[in-house]
């Protein structure tokens, strides 16, 4: 077992060698040769770092397939690519016992509220991927009808690209969210450190241009929805 | 608009025109003035206007042998070349099956607030095309049972399929919600 926490104040320790690592400087764990010995096959870390090593090798997708890229994350599970070898095989097709979201294809507009919907119906902490260009970005949909990626109006951890992307890109996508689950996260929740400071920005700038853009797109109900909040409140920082 | 999916075929001549019978039993019960025709290979079209596409749609189902709409759809001739008819057109495909034939009912409609007479009441069938046509034009099917958007949300208010509609329109999308990680 290896574990190697990032974050918090952490010790390594054995019985007859390797003395605390350099970089606990924290006054938490240190020890002293007055201290009683460690006895043998004990790791000495933090509870988060448990918790999360132990969220990243037990996710349980949500597949949220909709398009060709859901055939993808099929062979994704099938032998040949063996998503199990990272611990997220066990699918499920209720959100209410997944803790990943794979959204596989491109996302319509009637689905949307639907998408979110399952989204806040599954329990903390969970993460989500995007998978493909048409969830990443509408894809070549550039139509009245599909969403513009739709991280517009959800979190996203990961970002697939890809027409529909190789498996392989699926399982380094995993691989990269395990990174990142191990990296943050703690034991009440998901909320990455810097997926919060990012979301803060992006409100405040939403806030700041949001004059701005009534003059540059016009009238908005051409397009097709009266918009509750009045023209140019919503969604100005997806048309730059 | 081509339906048919023969080429041009020498056997179609005056003498030997599948939609003699049809035509002939129109001629006798419209007289002259109430439809044109026109042809392409071995497609026949019927352009009649909104006002009397009813009686001519009930004549062709119960008259002449009509019985099944096959294809019901619209058409947006905004800014097509050489266009000087209504805007809008909708067509009916009829076919009889037991004589297997097929013909074309067409019915231009314009701005504003373009409207037909629903076809309903004839054919159970028409009921989700009209409302697809209502969905992507905005034409207006009188006498529908339910006239309600079918494809997109109910709150949509444009219609897409319009020439004028913008092709690169993004606030269209843009009506929800926005959840984020620390609300979520």
């Amino acid at each position: 077992m290896a574990l190697t926490p990032t974050s918090g104040p952490t010790s390594a320790s054995d019985s007859n060698a390797a003395p605390a690592r350099p970089s606990t400087s924290s006054s938490i764990a240190t020890f002293s040769p007055s201290d009683p010995p460690v006895p043998e096959n004990t790791i000495l870390t933090s509870l988060d770092a448990v918790v999360n090593w132990c969220r990243k090798n037990s996710l349980w997708p949500m597949p949220f397939a909709t398009a060709c890229c859901g055939i993808e994350l099929m062979a994704v599970g099938a032998s040949r690519f063996d998503i199990a070898r990272f611990g997220a095989e066990v699918m499920r097709f209720s959100p209410r016992q997944c803790d990943l979201m794979i959204v596989a294809g491109r996302v319509a507009m009637k689905m949307m509220p639907v998408l979110q919907r399952i989204w806040l119906q599954m329990p903390e902490p969970k993460w989500c991927i995007s998978m493909g260009a048409c969830a990443s970005t509408g894809g070549v949909f550039d139509t009245y009808a599909v969403v513009q990626g739709f991280d517009r109006f959800m979190p996203v951890d990961v970002y697939i690209p890809g027409c529909p992307p190789r498996p392989e890109q699926i399982l380094r996508a995993v691989m990269d969210l395990q990174t990142k689950i191990q990296r943050g996260g703690s034991l009440n929740g998901t909320a990455l450190p810097e997926m919060l400071d990012h979301e803060q920005l992006a409100a405040s700038a939403r806030a700041l241009t949001a004059r701005v853009s009534v003059a540059e797109r016009g009238r908005e109900e051409r397009f097709g929805y009266r918009l509750p909040g009045g023209p140019g409140l919503v969604g100005v920082d997806e048309t730059r | 608009m081509t339906t048919s999916s023969t080429t041009s075929d020498p056997s179609v001549s005056a003498e030997a025109d599948p939609h003699a019978g049809t035509l002939g039993k129109l001629a006798g019960r419209f007289g002259d003035g109430v439809f044109t025709t026109s042809r392409f290979r071995d497609n026949l079209r019927l352009h009649v206007s909104p006002a009397r596409l009813f009686e001519l749609l009930s004549s062709l189902r119960d008259d002449c042998g009509f019985a099944f709409l096959a294809e019901l759809g619209g058409t947006d001739f905004l800014g097509y070349p050489g266009w000087s008819r209504a805007r809008f057109q909708v067509h009916y495909v009829l076919r009889d099956l037991e004589r297997n034939e097929r013909l074309t009912v067409l019915a231009g409609v314009d701005e504003p607030r373009p409207a037909l007479p629903s076809a309903t009441p004839l054919w159970e069938g028409a009921n989700w095309m009209e409302r697809e046509v209502y969905d992507m034009y905005g034409i207006e099917f009188r006498g529908h049972p339910d006239l309600r958007r079918i494809l997109m949300p109910e709150e949509f208010a444009a219609f897409p399929l319009r020439k004028d509609y913008p092709l690169r329109g993004r606030g269209e999308r843009h009506n929800f919600t926005r959840l984020t990680r620390g609300e979520s």
